[in-house]
Order: C-alpha cells, then structure tokens, then sequence
C-alpha cells in the first residue's frame, strides 16, 4: 500500500463570517482519479482552489508527499511563504474554467512560459518540450499562433498543455468544460480521459455527471459546508444513500432521454 | 491695421533654438525620471505593506492636487532654506516636474495593471510564477499596451507645463521668447513663432505615438 499523495485533514474555508466548508478530511492516492460534485456555491471550486492555495485556507493542514506545507500561526491558521507556494503549484498544476491563457504569448510560448521562468529552462528547450505537449493535446499545428485565434476547446487544451509541461504529480480541474460551447465539451473532456488512462492524479470539479461517473475512481459530493457523501461512482451516482445527494441527482435526472 | 514682421524674430533664430534646446532637455530629464518615480510610486501604492501604501499615496494626492507652479516655487525658494542647500532653476524645475508627472504616471501605471483580469495573475501563480515574475512576465505587458494612450497624453502635458520653469529664470522657449520679444518689439510674432514650435513638435511626437499604438494592435494578441 502506498502512501497517499495529497492529504486534507481539518481542512476548512472561511470567507469573513460565511464559511464556505470545514472539517475536511480527504487522502488522494497516486493514481486516483476524484471527481468533485455538489449544487453551485456549495464550495467544490473553493476547496479545489485552496489545494493550490490561490485561495488560502483558513483551518486545517495540508501535506503533500506526507509533508506538511506552510507554517501554522499562532493563531491556528496556515501561513505559506511565497517559496513554498512556488514549489506547491509546480507540483499541483491547475487548469481554470476560463482558460486563462496568457494572451500577449503565442500558444507554444504560453506552454513553455511556466519551463523558462520558473525552471529557468533554456527558450529553445522550452519551446521543444511545449511542441511535445501541444502534441499530445492536438495542437502541435497552433503552436506559432495567438490565442485569441483558438476556438474555446482549443484553448482549454493549450491550458492543459500548460499545466503538463510542468510535470505536476497532481492535476486540478475547476469545471473545465463549464465555458465551452457544447459540441466543444468532448474534444477537452477526450484529453482527460487520455490523462486518467495514463494513470495521473487528478481532481475533478464537474457539471458533466456522465464523465464523471466513467473518469472518476471515487467521487466526492460536497453539501451543507463539508463531504456529504462519498465512494465509487456506482455507490454515490447508482445508488446514493443520502437525501440531498438523492435530490441533486433527481435533478439531474429530469431532462434526460 | 496691425503689420505682421517675422524679419526681426527670424534674425534672431538662434535666440530661440536655444530656448528649445533646453526646453526638450528639461522634458526629456522630467519625463524619463518622472516614468522611473511614477513605476516606482504605483508599485509602492499597490502593496500590501502600510509602509510603502500610505506615504505613496500620500505623495500622489498632493502632487495631483496641488499647482505645479507651486511646486515648483517652492521648490526652487523653500528647499534651499529648509534643507539649507544651493539650488540650480533647472535642478528645481527637473525635481518638480519628475515628481509631478511621476504622481499622474503612477496612477496612470496603477490603473493599468489593476485592469489586468484576476484570472491571468491565478494562471501565472498556479505554474508557479513568484509575485515579481508574475509582473514582469504577464501582468506588465499586458498593461503597458493599456497604459500607452494615456502615458503620451501625459508626455504632452509634462512638456507644456515646463513653460512654468521661465518664472524662475531657466532659459526654457518661453524665457527666451519673452526676453526676445521685449527686445525686438515684436511680442505678437515671437509667440506666435513659439506657438508653432510646439505645434510642430508635439503634433511629431503624436504622429509616431498613433503609429505605434497601430503597431501594438496589430501584433493581434488582443483578446477583448
């Protein structure tokens, strides 16, 4: 049994007096592959963005590699150096629901950006290994051209692109597929299930309950501040054993054919 | 009916140019120092730390709301006397104008950057990138294409206030004109020469500021 990449324990989000979820407890295991599920402002975009620490969580440890990262306060929360945070994210890499991309770069130059600012990585280099990841992803072609030519699926897989090319052992995706026309959704939803058949680790937030019954080795389904249910796919989408998991999915379920 | 004669002013052309050497010497000292402190004081505006946020703030506000000519008084008759230092008309006038135009370019940097989508600093930080090279790499590219109109805009106006320098004798284009126009009798003409000197120069300066405003937008990058 191996040790778990990424644990939460007493992990919690407060924005002033709302808070957001608390007393989470979660171990990711090299490999697994999380979808996040839960009805919008139930937190799952807050909780995936505290694991990277764009957002700073207010309670709780984090440990990556069974190493704690940042210093606990006096006052009991987490404080994270710039240094720290530097190292967090190259290791968990982040693709955003609105892509991101930086729109001053070309496409390769956004892919190679993260290798020779940060990694100091020679330009000629970088460049090479950005090709190598626009290939995998289905632009290779794109390479010389500016984002704003891209259609939204092309974007978001350039964003991935990016995120790659820093080797991450763990990748977040907050609702990937949420801004993209629908006939746009599959060729970004084709990319990740490329990835989860490589074996990476991976947290998924999610509207696309079908993908994430098929992606996911576990689900998570966050309600009333925290995990409300969770399990395999079959457990909490077949046969949930909770009321509002139940309700969410009966929602889900009025519109389909 | 008034009878229009350039023949004196133009005998003493020489007289001028002088004036406008020193008037594009002061404007280019103001301008780039003025760029150098407006970074500087809009950094220093932007940071979390109180230290560094208040007095910056402190120093645009006054800078903006106060009269330039004032400024400028009191830097050339009050420093001397509170610091007890010898002051130069052209020392003084680079000193206000710096910080002057440095106040108006740091809100006008200021503006720029906070005009950069949160998005693109959360893509910069969740590959790793340090506050500096977030800012260096993405965030100030992006901005400066923002800020170019109204960077020229306020280049203009630095050059135009410099004619305040001529209240405390610096040999500026106005000093000149008024010392020329008070020896040849001509005032109407001299100033209408002067009028057209920076008519000429600044209308020069706009030309190829549009043309590389052109160039940025059609370096295609732009994502509206």
């Amino acid at each position: 049994m191996s040790a778990p990449v990424l644990r939460l324990s007493g992990f919690g989000k407060q924005f002033g007096s709302l808070r957001v979820f608390s007393d989470v407890d979660l171990d990711v295991m090299p490999g697994d592959r999380i979808a996040i599920l839960g009805a919008s402002g139930s937190g799952k975009s807050t909780l995936l963005r505290c694991i990277n620490v764009l957002e700073t969580p207010s309670e709780g440890r984090l440990e990556l590699d069974g190493e704690l990262v940042g210093q606990p306060s006096r006052a009991g929360d987490m404080r994270f150096s710039e240094r720290e945070l530097c190292a967090l994210r190259q290791r968990v890499g982040m693709v955003f629901q609105q892509f991101n991309l930086f729109p001053h770069m070309t496409v390769a130059g956004n892919v190679a950006e993260g290798l020779k600012t940060v990694r100091s990585v020679k330009s000629q280099k970088a460049l090479e290994r950005a090709v190598a990841e626009l290939q995998r992803v289905g632009l290779a072609d794109k390479a010389d051209t500016y984002p704003s030519r891209l259609s939204g699926g092309q974007k978001q897989r350039v964003a991935i692109a990016r995120a790659l090319a820093m080797d991450p052992e763990i990748l977040l995706f907050d609702e990937p597929t949420s801004a993209l026309d629908p006939a746009l959704v599959g060729e970004v939803l084709g990319v990740i299930e490329q990835l989860a058949n490589e074996g990476r680790t991976m947290l998924l937030v999610t509207h696309e309950i079908g993908f994430a019954y098929h992606f996911a080795t576990r689900i998570l389904y966050l309600a009333e501040g925290g995990i409300y249910e969770s399990g395999t796919p079959d457990e909490v989408l077949k046969n949930p054993k909770r009321p509002l998991t139940q309700q969410f999915l009966a929602e889900h379920r009025r519109f389909q054919f | 009916m008034y009878e229009w004669d350039f023949s004196p002013v133009l005998a003493e052309g020489g007289f001028l140019l002088v004036g406008f050497r020193n008037t594009l010497v002061l404007t280019a000292t103001a301008l780039s120092g003025g760029l150098v402190v407006g970074l500087l004081l809009a950094f220093a505006r932007l940071s979390h730390r109180r230290w560094l946020k208040v007095p910056a703030g402190i120093v645009i506000e006054v800078f903006r709301t106060t009269p330039p000519l004032v400024q400028l008084f009191w830097f050339y008759f009050g420093l001397p006397i509170v610091l007890s230092i010898e002051m130069t008309p052209f020392l003084a006038a680079s000193l206000t104008f710096m910080i002057q135009s440095g106040a108006f370019f740091a809100e006008i940097f200021r503006a720029g950057i906070v005009s950069i989508e949160r998005g693109q600093w959360e893509a910069a930080n969740a590959i790793g990138m340090t506050y500096n090279q977030c800012m260096r790499r993405v965030i100030l590219p992006q901005a400066v294409k923002r800020m170019f109109p109204s960077m020229m805009e306020r280049s203009i106006e630095l050059m135009k206030t410099t004619t305040l320098v001529a209240t405390v004798s610096y040999a500026d284009l106005l000093f000149q004109a008024n010392e020329l126009a008070q020896k040849t009798f001509r005032p109407l003409e001299v100033f209408t020469v002067v009028a057209l000197i920076y008519f000429v120069s600044i209308s020069f300066i706009s030309f190829i500021a549009s043309r590389m405003e052109r160039r940025f937008a059609k370096s295609g990058e732009f994502t509206p």
